[in-house]
């Protein structure tokens, strides 16, 4: 859609990028405050970014969730993208309708009964909670946002191409690996990205799994977000944001080169073949 | 049927039959039992040396007694209603901010408009919860706000809004803003503007080719963003329990309190089971109204 961009326009976009904006913007500033008066302004000062990195219970937590983040986002992509492989590619199959029951179902369920259940099912199983089974709840809810992502590009994408492969003589295997992959590689490392940001961000479904023995950042965080706002929670908040937004940043650059440096390839293939 | 195609269909099918279906029974299960003081905090256990008669004295001693007990006490039916509640003037709220912004953003020049995308999913990507942690330096009583409207002078003492319904009306409305902003844009992007040059060549004032062209028009997208807002808040625990006072009652924190606090397993339980019960409705809409769309689209 276009037409004239009016005042009306400007005036909307200005009012709701500065709703969305300005309470991180806040929340960055203050971390640079000297004072332990959160709200109060007392000059410019690093030392609370000191505090936090010099706090064993925030490193441990953080060394905590980027293990579980790593490992569980790892998982769930490749659950998620043999699962996505399995609806959109398998045909039918006995239990197809509970099996895409089961993808989409976990996207809509609320968190606190995801927690609920996978803690009671741990509880029956008897088994320890702690790390292992924060990656097992992470994977189980994350598999799921990984398949949808990968099996939209799966249903979009041009099949012929796969079929010129076998018919130039290559295998099943070689023709996943050498047309398929590359092709959906983009969708899975998006999943990858979309799994590893839930699961470091997630509070409901890590505090129900985790035992006495594993604290996540989020967790970490939530209880001592319950005493009110500290300098160091500032500080600590600061530094994520920054991490993902540079994170998502650079992903989204690099991932606008490779579509303009693969329409350049293809531009210049055509030119060949003419 | 190969070996490839059972890994293929059968690792994912089997982590979810282990991890989400089973898990789901064991609640349903525990919603039927009764609670006890013991490890684990219920009765009847499944005895498993008992064999078949084991499993018949378990299913025997099944009641719907927590179900029961869930509409005898009127902090349950009164948590469910206000979530509800909650979360439909959320969404009616969040929808209200969305188009505005969805609508400068389609109408925007359009070398404008990836970076005006980004700037709508950055915050979906940074964390939930630091996001609505941000809200408590602004809305507490020697908050940001409170001190800028106290150095302005329009008010003297302090207002109280951080631990009240408003303060979780707008957490909701911040933290749920892409949802609703993203499905709204991607239909207003669509919009043929011919149609709004026609409507204004033929008579029609800008203001009402607005309310007969293009709001009919984004239908799909308000509709769509409407339930990914309204699905996830009616559970919402985190919003509710940082920025919400102690009379703000909302499912999920109910359901908290009950299994952690209180330690009645079969009543969480139990309020989970109904708290579906209640999702299951508008999730099938949603269903429907997505695979409208995908047929239109057709």
């Amino acid at each position: 859609m276009m037409g004239r961009f009016t005042w009306f326009n400007a005036t909307s976009l200005t009012l709701g990028f500065a709703f969305l904006y300005i309470p991180i913007l806040l929340l960055v500033v203050y971390s640079f405050n000297e004072s332990r008066l959160v709200t109060v302004w007392g000059g410019w000062s690093t030392k609370w970014y000191g505090e936090v990195l010099r706090d064993e219970q925030f490193l441990d937590a953080a060394w905590v969730t980027l293990r579980v983040a790593f490992v569980s986002s790892t998982m769930a992509t490749a659950l998620g993208t043999l699962a996505a492989l399995a609806l959109v590619r398998a045909g039918r199959f006995s239990g197809r309708t509970l099996f895409s029951g089961m993808i989409y179902a976990p996207l809509v369920m609320p968190e606190v009964i995801t927690g609920l259940s996978l803690l009671l099912l741990f509880i029956a199983l008897d088994v320890n909670r702690g790390l292992g089974t924060i990656i097992i709840a992470h994977t189980t809810f994350s598999m799921c946002f990984v398949s949808v992502v990968v099996s939209s590009r799966l249903v979009s994408f041009d099949r012929s191409l796969e079929e010129a492969a076998m018919d130039l003589g290559a295998t099943q295997a070689q023709t996943f690996r050498l047309v398929t992959l590359p092709i959906i590689a983009p969708a899975v490392i998006s999943g990858w990205l979309l799994a590893f940001t839930l699961s470091l961000d997630d509070l409901v479904i890590a505090s129900f799994t985790a035992g006495p023995s594993a604290t996540t950042l989020p967790m970490k965080i939530f209880s001592s977000v319950r005493l009110g706002v500290s300098p160091e929670i500032n500080a600590l908040s600061t530094m994520l944001i920054g991490i993902v937004t540079v994170g998502v940043l650079s992903a989204s650059i690099v991932s606008k080169r490779s579509a303009q440096r693969r329409a350049a390839q293809e531009r210049a293939a055509r030119a060949a073949g003419q | 049927m190969n070996w490839r195609r059972f890994l293929l269909i059968g690792t994912p099918y089997f982590w979810l039959l282990a991890f989400f279906l089973v898990p789901f029974g064991i609640v349903l299960r525990l919603a039927l039992s009764d609670a006890a003081i013991a490890i684990p905090p219920y009765t009847p256990v499944l005895d498993l040396s008992e064999g078949w008669r084991g499993l018949r004295d378990m299913v025997a001693a099944w009641d719907f007694e927590n179900f029961q007990w869930l509409l005898d006490d009127d902090l349950y039916y009164i948590a469910y209603l206000s979530s509800l509640k909650i979360a439909a003037l959320s969404t009616l709220l969040t929808l209200l901010v969305a188009f505005p912004l969805a609508y400068g953003m389609a109408r925007a020049p359009e070398h404008w408009r990836p970076a005006l995308m980004m700037a709508v999913i950055l915050p979906f990507w940074s964390s939930f919860l630091i996001r609505v942690y941000a809200w408590i330096g602004i809305l507490s009583n020697e908050g940001y706000l409170n001190n800028t409207l106290i150095a302005l002078g329009f008010i003297e003492s302090p207002i109280r809004m951080l631990n009240t319904d408003f303060a979780v009306y707008i957490g909701i409305v911040y933290t749920y803003l892409p949802f609703a902003v993203l499905p709204i844009y991607a239909t207003l992007d669509k919009l043929d503007t011919s149609l709004l040059e026609a409507a204004e060549d033929l008579g029609c004032s800008r203001i009402s080719a607005f309310w007969l062209i293009v709001l009919p028009l984004s239908r799909p997208g308000l509709i769509a963003g409407g339930f990914l807002v309204f699905i996830p808040v009616v559970g919402e625990f985190i919003i509710p329990s940082i920025l919400g006072g102690p009379d703000t009652l909302m499912i999920g924190r109910v359901l908290w309190d009950e299994f952690f606090s209180n330690r009645d397993w079969p009543v969480a339980s139990a309020v989970a089971i109904v708290l579906l019960l209640l999702l299951i409705i508008p999730i099938v809409l949603f269903q429907r109204a997505q695979e409208r769309v995908r047929e239109a689209e057709q």
